[in-house]
């Protein structure tokens, strides 16, 4: 499994209501909450990115409300993969769950600038940044974590057993 | 090495006599709780993926509380589709309108919460039943309807941090107040995946309602979830309202933290957090010169009767400033008879404020009470985001509902003891 795609900076204490503001939570249409993600911090977003692209972020991102709708909204959108320097839990278990792939690594997180093109090994953990010339390693999933991701999802591993 | 009261109450959910900090661990749930946004995510993941029955209908509660009553067609369609699961399921706690609350204060209040249980709820301020000697964390959608079908939840032990507390609380000093100064101190992330354990003997200096605030922003500390040791006060209102067994658990005397924070309630002043995170902490005299257009007083952190009581006492006989909206929404309609009652609805609209039915409306920006450009409001809520209550450049200072009274009345933020 693999992500190759351009970069999306963001920095610190990225929260849901910013991913995706409250006001939209009126619907749970992946593709209507796409429309929506990240408007409140970066009214671009939603037109300069492709399918493929990569997020990243600084610490404590997704921190806030439990909304499942902000990785819903953010993996519509097109984004195959979020780094950060940490996550808030909740939204690290709820992208693990749909099947959203994040990273925790604090050196990617720092080095990697906007516009960046990134590709990623999620077996390895390896980030390797194409437009630096850079390469760093994340914390790969416990196994645990990595059937959940291999089923495709948490309701999909539990039907599974 | 001893365990703390939150790895002791999941080694025995997961049927273990040890659980260490890191360990992945399956534990069984005593409830699983939904609210009109989450549900709706829950349900069409639940029915996706072909569950056809609940692992017991008297353990999933479900509380139409955040754009209820329907603020719009979508947001209606969305109760629609709760109402008719619960419907089928025969969801025994299934709140709608005329009978639900605010989620936080309502399952407290109806008995569904009790000391050493395990609840997961699809809204992050779940971690609230911490304050009965539970463990609760939020979780999402897909965790609910995992735990819907299965009544089960995967969860990593945490490592604990505790907050040792002692002193008094001085006048006018409240809960809100505690959990502000305590994410001023340790920051947004300063718990982040781990628990919050608050012992010491200044909690018996904290009223339920208190430990409630306080347990339900231990998440905008990061925490995973924020628990306090059970005593008397705990037992004299859980024992009022549960109707089912329930065990007590105690940190062992070894147990092992990754930090001890001492706290003395007696330091502890009147603490706003300005715009836009709960870590940017002031005490609220630093902000006189902060006008205000709104205040909310409410929400799932602050609308239980002693914050409303709290309110009314500052603004009894008084009036809101000119040109300051101010809106008081009791958590439940327990609450709201109560206040009723004791006369402090009255009070509020005699003062010039809207009182409305429960709804965590303006708290998320969702509706009642949405601002506009440049908008300054104070609320008795739990987060100060950007745009969270509205427009993106207007602004929120989070306080306590005596902080929030006081600045009704004189149009800027104000310490309520210099009235």
């Amino acid at each position: 499994m693999n992500a190759h795609g351009k970069v999306h900076k963001y920095g610190n204490n990225i929260d849901t209501d910013v991913i995706i503001p409250a006001r939209y939570l009126n619907t749970a249409d992946h593709s209507e909450l796409a429309k929506h993600c990240m408007e409140d911090i970066d009214t671009t977003f939603v037109n300069k990115v492709s399918k493929g692209d990569i997020m990243v972020g600084g610490a404590n991102f997704g921190c806030g409300s439990s909304r499942e709708h902000a990785p819903i909204a953010i993996k519509a959108s097109g984004i195959d993969c979020v780094i950060a320097k940490s996550f808030a839990r909740i939204f690290y278990r709820n992208s693990i769950n749909i099947g959203l792939a994040i990273l925790e690594c604090p050196e990617a997180s720092e080095k990697i600038d906007d516009g960046d093109i990134v590709k990623i090994d999620f077996d390895s953990g390896i980030i390797y940044n194409e437009t630096k010339g850079e390469q760093y390693q994340a914390q790969p999933f416990p196994d645990f974590i990595k059937e959940i991701i291999k089923a495709n999802g948490l309701l999909n591993s539990i039907k599974n057993k | 090495m001893g365990m703390t009261m939150t790895q002791k109450i999941l080694a025995a959910g997961a049927g273990l006599d040890k659980v260490v900090p890191g360990q992945l661990i399956k534990t069984k749930l005593s409830l699983v709780l939904g609210n009109d946004i989450t549900t709706p995510v829950a349900i069409n993941e639940f029915e996706k993926n072909g569950f056809d029955g609940v692992f017991d209908k008297s353990k999933i509660a479900m509380v139409m509380d955040h754009f209820v009553p329907n603020k719009d067609i979508k947001a209606a369609q969305q109760t629609q589709q709760c109402r008719c699961f619960a419907c089928k399921f025969d969801i025994d706690n299934y709140y709608d309108v005329g009978d639900m609350g605010i989620e936080h204060a309502l399952l407290p209040e109806k008995g569904l919460v009790a000391p050493g249980d395990i609840v997961i709820g699809a809204d992050s301020h779940t971690c609230t039943y911490g304050a009965l000697g539970a463990f609760s964390t939020g979780v999402g959608s897909t965790d609910m309807a995992a735990g819907m079908a299965t009544g089960e939840a995967w969860f990593k032990v945490p490592e604990a941090i505790k907050f040792n507390l002692t002193g008094k609380l001085k006048p006018m000093v409240a809960g809100k107040d505690v959990i502000l100064y305590i994410i001023g101190k340790i920051g947004v992330d300063g718990a982040l995946y781990k628990s919050m354990e608050f012992t010491g003997e200044g909690v018996a200096e904290l009223s339920v309602d208190d430990r409630l605030c306080i347990s339900n922003m231990a998440i905008e500390a990061g925490a995973k979830n924020g628990i306090f040791e059970v005593d008397e006060q705990t037992l004299a209102y859980v024992n009022e309202r549960v109707k089912r067994e329930y065990k007590i658990y105690k940190a062992d005397d070894d147990a092992e933290y990754e930090q001890v924070i001492d706290i003395d309630l007696g330091e502890i002043e009147p603490t706003v957090a300005c715009p836009h995170l709960p870590e940017n902490t002031k005490n609220a005299s630093e902000l006189s010169d902060i006008k205000i257009d709104q205040a909310v007083i409410g929400s799932c952190t602050n609308g239980r009767i002693s914050d409303l009581k709290a309110a009314a006492q500052i603004m009894k006989g008084k009036h809101i400033a000119k040109g300051v909206r101010c809106i008081v929404i009791p958590a439940t309609q327990k609450i709201y008879k109560e206040a009723i009652k004791a006369g402090y609805i009255d009070i509020f609209i005699d003062a010039g404020c809207a009182v409305s039915t429960p709804t965590c409306g303006p708290c998320l920006g969702g509706y009642m009470g949405i601002l506009a450009e440049n908008e300054v409001a104070v609320a008795t809520t739990n987060r100060n985001f950007l745009g969270r209550m509205g427009h993106i450049t207007s602004k929120i200072y989070l306080a306590s509902p005596a902080v929030a009274a006081a600045s009704a009345l004189t149009g800027v933020i104000t310490d309520p003891r210099t009235l």
